[in-house]
């Protein structure tokens, strides 16, 4: 195999699959990327067992072939290399040796046999549909910060996207929680999605699939089956196990019944948050909200360290009411905020609140209180 | 030379018999007013508390410890005269003993008699390291002109307070660091006094096996073996440098004990840093329900003592270990600390879940770790388990059930198991 190809290309595709790649591996050639030049393309491949990712780019090649080297080392020496640069692969088979070569950079790196790599099995999709980036983007970066990490509940270790009824019909929807907040992100239902089956997208998988959403036009190709997620564009091909399990019934957690609301905008209410929460200690600082008509004070009060309080003006008609949340959780859920003001909808101070933006219903989240 | 009644707490300068009471038990030394640090061990603590709650054990041989697979936690003096030592097996103890009275043991009432002599030892200074529930350091330097007199008469007193409000008698060491205060402690026992001094220090050492040194067990035994190095003679005759080249750190300090010098200092005890409560069977088990019944017994435990001392974890561990004693701990961490038995109960049965079924298991254990203190913990509900909640409230309404009728008032079914 030998394959030329220009730095910033070689840059990207060898990027990817670093990241997949584990950085602790107990079987060696699971630290590789597979490297594949046919034609006038080179593939690119790397796997943790549960993700694929599969990187194409064009590429001079001199003679097809394939082997695999280390994907950290191989990313670390292109990232290196001057911008610009022309880079060339060139494989010697018999001393088992890849050589990379740009302007008077030469580096000899050791290989291990492609026929030892592991390609995940290819499977039978059930749905495949096609949706924008941006769309992907919005449900997954709005839902994912609520990503349970209690590895004994493990069917909350992803984003459980599948297809819902909302008041307009059916959407595609995905949910994310981890007992103490929750997500719930609705978009416009593809076409070609009506029969997804409901699958827990695992975290990884989804930290790994953002790179893919950068461009807002771009389309994605989505295939689903019970077991399997695969997210595509026309160069990379991201293949993913979901998790086994079943996300429960999150329905019953969202609150229908919440009747006292506040409006605030959510920025200048994410700064207080942030400035009072400023004296306490603790690891989970506690933050009280006090409501009364049209006037929201947050205050901590932490024994040993000190006490904070701010004033902000909101929209509030209901009756006086207290509630204390983990700081951490309001900041997160008020940073999903970006064009409205936030609505808080209450019950009572040891209920789950509900928050969205404005009057959208296509996004909502919901925090647990705790006793301040 | 200096010289002092251990009843009477006379000073004078030496005598067979003290000046003023007239009785023998005298303790003198050139060095014994002008020494500092001490060890203090109870007599057989445990056996020694059951003889004083029950004085028809007085002289029968009594040995604490418990169960088919148990060890001897504690044996009287009685029963250490027919060869019964510590860490002995039951079976063992009994067949050279076979008239002894086995006592399960009594934990919080060790406890409670530990925590009053910790108090007498805190009235004379703040510098108390308990070792355990029955031993600790004390330096008294700098104390003398506070109590209005030196150490030694101190420590004099309080193994006679112990024995006259307590009933109980311990044993004292006292030397000029915490290495040679522990050896000596044990010289005189029980109801000793002991004094190891500067100057003798070189020559009291010499002849001693290494083993005296607390802290090499079996293992640095085998490798000092191995060196040649079994009295501390041998170790004098070692270069610093080359003891460091093959001990490591170890090295380095045997060189310094082998001079009798110790710098460590008399600290209290660093705050606790874990909550754990762990239980070997009789027999390996892999019975799910009962492995399950022990795990929250012993989360039952591990909060009853969270809430007696009002802490709280932020994470649940679970320990193991299989039939070939290798030894397995799983832990999660939680969003909000606790110290309700049901959650951790529930989150160690999750870490439980988690591992291969059908195993066989020696030993089974869980704990709280990342302790807080319990104003910060239990603060919040779960979105998912809405019923977690209520089932804290009935855990809370529980303890208040127990504190009034006795912990046997209320139980869950799941504790017979």
């Amino acid at each position: 195999m030998k394959f030329s190809m220009e730095r910033a290309t070689l840059l990207r595709a060898v990027a990817q699959a670093q990241s997949v790649v584990e950085r602790r591996n107990t079987i060696p050639i699971l630290a590789n990327v597979l490297i594949e030049a046919e034609g006038d393309t080179v593939t690119f491949r790397a796997t943790d067992l549960d993700i694929e990712v599969l990187d194409k780019a064009p590429a001079q090649v001199e003679k097809a072939g394939g082997t695999t080297v280390s994907a950290v080392t191989l990313h670390e020496i292109v990232r290196k290399l001057p911008d610009g640069a022309l880079v060339t692969l060139s494989e010697d088979g018999a001393a088992g040796r890849l050589t990379v070569a740009a302007g008077r950079s030469n580096f000899n790196l050791a290989t291990l046999p492609r026929e030892d790599f592991p390609v995940m099995a290819s499977s039978e999709y059930s749905s495949n549909f096609s949706a924008k980036a941006a769309v992907l983007r919005r449900l997954f970066d709005k839902s994912k910060f609520a990503i349970s990490t209690e590895e004994t509940r493990y069917y909350l270790n992803g984003v459980y996207m599948h297809v819902a009824d909302a008041d307009g019909g059916k959407v595609l929807r995905c949910v994310a929680t981890d007992g103490h907040r929750l997500a719930r992100i609705d978009a416009e239902l593809p076409s070609g999605a009506e029969d997804m089956p409901g699958v827990i997208v695992p975290r990884k998988t989804v930290g790994e699939m953002r790179k893919l959403l950068d461009d807002d036009d771009m389309d994605i190709a989505v295939s689903v089956s019970e077991t399997k997620v695969r997210f595509a564009t026309p160069d990379i091909t991201l293949t993913s196990k979901v998790i086994d399990g079943t996300f429960p019934d999150y329905t019953r957690v969202i609150p229908q019944g919440n009747t006292r609301k506040m409006e605030v905008d959510a920025s200048e209410f994410a700064k207080a948050v942030d400035r009072v929460a400023t004296v306490s200690s603790e690891r989970s600082r506690a933050v009280k909200l006090s409501l009364d008509e049209d006037r929201l004070i947050l205050s901590v009060n932490a024994p040993d360290s000190g006490a904070a309080e701010e004033e902000l003006a909101v929209a509030y008609g209901d009756e006086r009411l207290e509630i204390g949340f983990n700081a951490k959780y309001l900041l997160e859920i008020a940073s999903q905020v970006d064009r409205e003001n936030a609505v808080f909808m209450f019950n009572s101070s040891g209920d789950p609140t509900l928050m969205r933006e404005g009057n959208d219903t296509t996004a909502v989240y919901v925090v647990m209180p705790m006793r301040v | 030379m200096p010289a002092l009644c251990r009843d009477c707490l006379t000073q004078f300068d030496q005598g067979r018999r003290c000046p003023a009471c007239g009785r023998p038990r005298i303790v003198w030394h050139p060095e014994l007013f002008d020494l500092s640090i001490a060890h203090m061990d109870c007599d057989a603590f445990y056996a020694s508390v059951e003889k004083r709650d029950n004085p028809e054990l007085a002289d029968k041989p009594v040995i604490i410890g418990g169960g088919k697979r148990g060890v001897v936690s504690t044996a009287c003096y009685v029963a250490r005269i027919r060869g019964v030592r510590s860490a002995m097996p039951m079976f063992k103890a009994l067949h050279l003993c076979p008239d002894a009275v086995v006592i399960k043991p009594r934990g919080a009432v060790y406890a409670e008699v530990s925590r009053q002599i910790r108090a007498m030892m805190e009235e004379m200074t703040p510098a108390v390291e308990p070792l355990s529930l029955d031993e600790a350091f004390m330096d008294l330097s700098g104390t003398a002109r506070l109590h209005g007199a030196p150490p030694a008469v101190m420590l004099a007193r309080l193994t006679k307070r112990m024995k006259d409000e307590l009933g109980l008698t311990g044993s004292i060491g006292l030397s000029h660091n915490k290495f040679l205060a522990k050896i000596a402690s044990d010289l005189d026992k029980p109801n000793g006094f002991a004094v190891i001094g500067q100057a003798e220090t070189q020559d009291f050492l010499r002849p001693k096996p290494v083993r005296m040194i607390w802290g090499v067990g079996e293992a640095s035994q085998q490798q000092l073996d191995r060196a040649g190095i079994r009295t501390f003679e041998d170790l004098l005759r070692w270069d610093h440098q080359d003891l460091i080249a093959r001990f490591g750190g170890m090295g380095d300090r045997l060189w310094h004990l082998a001079r009798g010098q110790d710098k460590r200092r008399v600290t209290r005890n660093a705050p606790m840093k874990s909550i754990s409560n762990e239980t070997t069977f009789h027999e390996d088990t892999a019975d799910a329900d009962l492995l399950d019944g022990h795990l929250w017994r012993m989360a039952e435990k591990v909060a009853d003592r969270a809430k007696a001392k009002g802490m709280a974890g932020r994470v649940v561990t679970l320990k193991l270990k299989s039939h070939d004693f290798k030894t397995l701990t799983r832990r999660q961490s939680l969003h909000d600390a606790t110290q309700i038995a049901d959650r951790i109960y529930r989150t160690a049965r999750g870490l439980f879940d988690q591992l291969p079924p059908g195993k066989a298991y020696r030993l089974i254990g869980t704990g709280i770790s990342d302790l807080v203190p319990e104003t910060q913990a239990d603060r919040g509900g779960d979105l998912l388990d809405p019923q977690a909640e209520a089932r804290a409230r009935a855990e809370r309404a529980t303890d208040a059930i127990r504190a009034r009728f006795g912990p046997d008032a209320i139980l869950k079914g799941r504790a017979l198991r």
